[in-house]
């Protein structure tokens, strides 16, 4: 069972990061990405959309059906349709292998336990079934004040105050958590696939350029790791400037090869660095 | 920062065949991450079946091997993609190995064997508390409306009443409870039944989480439903006959509703008082069994309510409907609450 650890040693600056420590039983930190509160939304949305339209479209279907052949069984098979749709679209794709809903998967993000355990059928309906204090409460609070038109208003901004603190929780919480989440032990990850990028320091058969001790002095992990964004970004005015500012920085003349440069200092750099590594000398930035 | 004196010219090396960590660790493992990758991407766009047998013996090895690839390329790399490559692929793979839930039918045959009525003697205390309360709020809606027969219209909305309220009739009151509706409305009013019901059973669940206070309301309100309209029937000599009409599906549909009101409690429970645990921990427990135990009920209510679209209209004995319910009632106990072999855990 993998243990979870927040994580503490963060350095506070910038926005509140989604990243959050996740030990396997193999003992390595796979540092999970959480999933924003916009994405969730976003794909809450997409499953939302995708259940109207089939709603819709099976709506239109029976009722053809039922003009044409005046069989009570479909009026049977709407009311179960319905009910199946409200409260099993999202628990039964949940338990699927995927742990997630089209609109999940569409945006990247998996449901997975908290504590790294198997996903269980009756954390899924837990976190699934609060959803009718959350979304579907609301809904027919709105609903039934509109059908009412003018009811009490002050029992109207009870109502909807109340369901609000559950619409909103997952903003109210580091982790992202809903309700449901908290309940069943749940949270929702991003699930990123990347490719491997390509290696910056090929074998290659050209020479590379040799520089000063003091030039490869000046930087720690932090910029190296900068660098190497610039070099796989690609971009022409960010290597000319990042070159301009090693240069200037090293007292280095300038050659007017701007991407070599850049990829024999990233090598010579990172050479220097790894080196450091092995003897347990991490300079983490060119401030250490 | 120091700017340091313009050196005469950069020189240049000879050609060195690898100048850094991370070329040769890629060089060493890229093979496997790429097949590891590969098996990966084949289980999350099909499922596990559709990896050969080599390919299931081999996967283990290699999300370890990937793992150890990442802890070693935290500490002696700094190729940055190069790690988030693993982490990524080490993220996925793990997910796939010990994240994904069994399958769908050994899921089933569990509920039924073990879970569900394991998660139901978890929580008998609360599901006591909820049969009192129905009970006496059964009672309390029993003398209100013998008290003052407007009471009755207090409690039981006009849709719901549909005529059965204290000034009906003998004989219209005694046609609602033995009088058949034709067969094809039958099965339709089942389904109706089972899904309104389900529904309020799963809210039922959701609200325990505001302590339980709205459960509370929503199990007070059933049985003052249940007492107001045994007061309408029963002066009129009606009792013993409404209480059939009731019981041959109520023993089922009432025994899901307390048992959803119990699984709200636990959790309302769980969040106000964690005992000796963390508060989340507790919600955490709390909320699996209780989704164990309200999933269940919706089994229990789709029972009801064939018993009652079905059953009620075509059995009209008073007797049979009293046998039939009653059985419901042993059956569902016995299911419940029968201590089983090497599972069957003696609850404190």
């Amino acid at each position: 069972m993998a243990l979870f650890r927040r994580n503490r040693t963060r350095r506070p600056k910038g926005p509140q990061s989604l990243r959050r420590s996740f030990v396997t039983p193999e003992g390595v930190d796979l540092q999970i990405e959480l999933g924003g509160a916009g994405v969730r939304a976003a794909a809450f949305m997409v499953d939302a959309v995708a259940m109207l339209i089939l709603l819709i479209l099976a709506t239109i279907a029976i009722v053809l059906l039922f003009v044409a052949s005046k069989q009570s069984a479909l009026a049977i098979l709407w009311l179960l349709g319905f009910f199946a749709l409200r409260n099993g679209w999202f628990a039964l794709f949940e338990m699927g292998g995927r742990g997630a809903t089209p609109g999940k998967r569409l945006m990247g993000l998996r449901v997975v336990a908290r504590d790294g355990a198997r996903l269980t059928g009756g954390a899924v309906i837990a976190r699934n079934a609060m959803r009718e204090i959350e979304v579907f409460l609301p809904l027919s609070f709105l609903m039934s004040q509109a059908v009412q038109g003018l009811a009490d208003s002050f029992v109207t901004i009870f109502a909807l105050g109340w369901s609000g603190i559950f619409l909103f929780f997952p903003l109210f919480n580091r982790d992202r958590l809903r309700i449901g989440d908290l309940l069943a032990g749940t949270w929702v990850v991003r699930t990123v696939r990347g490719e491997l990028g390509a290696d910056l320091v090929v074998a290659s058969e050209r020479a590379r350029r040799v520089f000063p001790e003091a030039a490869l002095d000046l930087y720690g992990v932090y910029e190296l790791q900068t660098l190497e964004e610039v070099l796989r970004s690609g971009r022409e005015d960010a290597i000319a400037t990042v070159a301009a500012t090693i240069r200037r920085k090293a007292g280095l003349p300038d050659d007017h090869d701007d991407r070599g440069f850049l990829d024999d200092y990233y090598a010579a750099l990172c050479g220097r660095l790894e080196r450091g590594l092995l003897v347990g000398r991490r300079r983490a930035d060119k401030f250490a | 920062m120091t700017d340091i004196a313009p050196a005469a010219v950069s020189a240049f090396a000879p050609p060195q065949p690898v100048l850094v960590n991370a070329s040769r660790f890629r060089a060493a493992h890229a093979a496997d991450w790429e097949r590891l990758e590969s098996l990966i991407s084949r289980i999350e766009r099909r499922s596990v079946r559709a990896l050969q047998d080599e390919d299931l013996l081999a996967l283990p090895l290699l999300y370890r091997s990937a793992l150890s690839s990442l802890a070693v390329a935290r500490e002696t790399s700094l190729d940055r993609a190069l790690i988030v490559y693993l982490e990524q692929l080490c993220t996925r793979a793990y997910f796939q190995l010990y994240g994904v839930p069994s399958s769908a039918l050994s899921q089933l045959a569990r509920f039924f064997r073990n879970a569900w009525p394991a998660a139901i003697r978890s929580i008998w205390r609360e599901t006591l508390v909820a049969f009192l309360l129905t009970v006496a709020a059964a009672v309390v809606g029993y003398v209100l409306v013998r008290g003052d027969p407007s009471w009755f219209f207090g409690i039981v909305g006009d849709g719901m009443a549909q005529g059965r309220d204290p000034s009906a009739s003998v004989e219209s009151l005694r046609q609602t409870l033995y009088n058949t509706k034709d067969q094809d409305a039958l099965a339709t009013f089942a389904a109706f039944l089972f899904t309104h019901n389900a529904q309020i059973a799963i809210f039922a669940f959701a609200l325990g989480f505001a302590f339980g206070v709205p459960t509370v309301l929503l199990i007070v309100y059933n049985g003052l439903t249940l007492g107001a309209f045994l007061a309408v029937f029963a002066p009129k000599g009606l009792g013993f006959g409404f209480i059939g009409w009731i019981m041959i599906h109520g023993t089922t549909e009432m025994f899901a509703i307390i048992l959803s009101g119990a699984a709200g409690f636990r959790i309302g429970t769980a969040i106000a008082f964690p005992g000796r645990q963390a508060r989340m921990d507790a919600a955490v427990a709390a909320g699996k069994s209780g989704a164990t135990v309200m999933a269940g009920t919706v089994v229990m209510l789709a029972v009801a309510g064939v018993l009652e679209g079905i059953g009620r209209q075509t059995v009209t004995a008073d007797l049979s409907r009293y046998a039939i319910g009653l059985a419901m009632l042993a059956g569902w106990l016995l299911y419940f609450y029968l201590p089983r072999g090497r599972h069957g855990v003696v609850q404190a």
